[in-house]
């Protein structure tokens, strides 16, 4: 009974963080149909500004300390807006219209480039920035202990869902992204700025990927190679929902949160391999994901 | 020997007896060098072979570590060292494993094609990082290798690696150019410009590409059983998917254009390896990326290309 719950409890902490990464790549691959690699250096960017951001935050002294929360939205934003705008604007600009192929290339170059520029800033000593983790306390659920901060996370990604989902369906710039999504020709046709929701698209979904590493800075250590890792795990929760569909990201997060969680619990040996597995599964039965409608073929 | 009078034969055999010799003067560290390009060479070609299908995979990691580790374990725990049943053995495992996960992956194109092989080399990486008995994420190391009875040591040793490695790449290379210059060869690049065509032809897509993918896992497989005797070591980061992402690298540097391009790409990301890792560490990978995005902005064709435009010139 304990074990069901820890794996519910660590399942949907896990899946509330792979879904922020998960969101953001979906996002980006919906609109711009970009498989974005960098967005694990995204990831490991957010980390390292946030990690950055609290320590400065918390060396000061004399401010409150639950102000420090702030610090995490406030990296990712940031890091969004710099980073997100250079590579849209300075790089995949000149790329459009290329093979998916061609800029899932051109994004892993990114990668590489991003990767050493957070070595060439922050240097490859790791980064602690514990405060906001500890800060809560805990909180003791039928004789299990988790620290209030998990709870935390799953209450952002809830929110980044809520907030993704009422854009798009609630207001009148996502209805016009969904005209985007569907037919970009024909929505550019009908006079939407077709470039503009490119540039902001890419902005925010660099912005969730960043968030995503903003927020697990206190729970790690901050290193080099942070982010290798998470690419492939955001990969597979977006390719098991859908490229593209936010609800399969969703579906596709808890999968593999649970999944990994039970793993973690009942059988440590098979941890990383279950993840994968669980994606070859639903690629070799549905080759497009759980919620991507069926692809066209071109002649 | 007979030179052949075929232009890319040519080269690929004079430059063959100029590797040859050079290793036997060269240095040590040298040597090495030229052996793991060209055990990565092999990994690349098979990345080639499907490029040139208009498939990127970004899990050519798979078999490469598949390879290596076959030939690992067939030393360490049965103590098999004979290098050409161990290269066999690893082709062999590659081929039955491409064969069946190749039912799978011919339904597959552009990115979800690299999405799943990325998938199922990371299936053998998390397996292999857990399992203890293979030395987890610090791999384990290969025994020396024999040769159909022959067990040198020392420098002998080395050389006769060296030597087995330029004859095996050799072979392998020139059975690959026959095959590219073949009905097959060219069918893989009529797939690439229109598969629906392809099939209004008369032929099978999906057999085709099954066979594209065996024969790169096999050649994978060579290279990677090469890469575990040359370097005397397995870890299990062979079949992280930034190695596959660095095969995938070279052979868009390289283009697709000729079994020889890899070879450039692949003796040149080596080398910048070898020297970034001293001077460069914290932007080596800063000049792949920059590379790479150069390459796909301005040479689409890939470093091969410029010589090729030039010879069309002429």
């Amino acid at each position: 009974m304990t074990k069901l719950l820890a794996i519910l409890i660590d399942g949907s902490i896990y899946a509330s963080w792979v879904f922020l990464m998960g969101l953001g790549m979906t996002l980006i691959y919906g609109v711009m149909k970009i498989l974005n690699i960098a967005h694990g250096s995204l990831y490991a960017l957010g980390a390292y500004m946030s990690v950055s951001l609290i320590g400065f935050y918390y060396a000061t002294g004399s401010y409150p300390p639950m102000l420090g929360y702030a610090m995490l939205p406030l990296a990712a934003v940031f890091i969004g807006l710099i980073a997100g705008l250079l590579i849209e604007r300075g790089i995949l600009r000149f790329m459009y219209g290329r093979d998916e192929v061609v800029m899932l290339l051109v994004t892993y170059s990114i990668f590489l480039i991003l990767e050493d520029v957070a070595k060439l800033i922050w240097g490859v000593d790791p980064y602690f920035a514990y405060q906001p983790y500890g800060l809560l306390g805990t909180v003791e659920i039928l004789d299990l202990i988790y620290p209030v901060y998990d709870f935390l996370l799953i209450a952002i990604s809830l929110c980044c869902a809520v907030f993704v989902w009422w854009g798009l369906n609630k207001t009148r710039v996502g209805k016009l992204l969904i005209a985007v999504i569907h037919d970009r020709e024909m929505s550019m046709a009908f006079g939407i700025n077709v470039k503009l929701f490119f540039t902001v698209t890419f902005v925010i979904g660099a912005a969730f990927g960043a968030l995503g590493g903003a927020i697990t800075a206190p729970k790690v250590s901050v290193v080099p190679g942070i982010g290798v890792e998470v690419i492939v795990l955001a990969f597979a929760v977006v390719v098991i929902g859908g490229l593209g569909s936010i609800e399969g990201a969703m579906i596709g997060s808890v999968i593999v949160g649970i999944v990994r969680a039970a793993a973690v619990h009942i059988l440590p040996e098979v941890e990383l391999f279950v993840i994968y597995g669980v994606m070859a599964l639903v690629l070799a039965f549905k080759p497009h994901g759980l919620f991507a409608g069926p692809e066209v073929r071109k002649i | 020997m007979i030179i052949p009078k075929e232009n890319t034969l040519r080269t690929l055999t004079i430059g063959f007896i100029a590797v040859l010799v050079f290793g036997f003067v060269a240095t040590d560290w040298l040597r090495f060098l030229v052996q793991m390009s060209l055990a990565t060479f092999l990994v690349v070609l098979g990345v080639m072979l499907q490029m040139r299908a208009g498939l990127v995979s970004f899990g050519q990691g798979l078999f490469y570590c598949l390879g290596a580790y076959i030939a690992g374990m067939a030393g360490y725990f049965w103590g098999i060292t004979d290098a050409f049943l161990l290269l066999f053995a690893g082709a062999a495992a590659c081929v039955i494993l491409s064969v069946i996960l190749g039912f799978l992956l011919v339904r597959y194109r552009e990115i979800f094609y690299a999405n799943f092989s990325l998938a199922l080399s990371m299936i053998l990486y998390g397996l292999l990082v857990k399992a203890e008995i293979l030395g987890s994420t610090d791999g384990f190391n290969v025994p020396h290798s024999t040769f159909l009875g022959f067990a040198p040591e020392g420098e002998t040793l080395k050389i006769s690696i060296f030597i087995l490695t330029i004859v095996v790449v050799y072979l392998v290379a020139v059975a690959l150019h026959r095959y590219l210059s073949s009905t097959y060869g060219y069918m893989g690049d009529a797939i690439r410009q229109n598969e629906i065509r392809v099939e209004y032809l008369g032929a099978s897509v999906r057999s085709l590409i099954h066979k594209v993918y065996v024969i790169a896992a096999a050649i994978s497989g060579i290279g990677g059983v090469l890469a575990a005797i040359s370097l005397g070591h397995v870890d299990p980061e062979m079949a992280y998917w930034t190695t596959s992402g660095e095969f995938v690298f070279v052979a868009l540097l390289s283009g697709t254009a000729n079994v020889m391009a890899p070879l450039v790409g692949t003796f040149l990301l080596e080398l910048l390896r070898t020297y970034a890792f001293e001077y460069a560490p914290y932007t080596w990978q800063m000049i792949l990326g920059g590379t790479m995005l150069m390459v796909i902005l301005f040479l689409p064709g890939g470093i091969w290309s410029i010589g090729a435009k030039r010879r069309t010139r002429n």
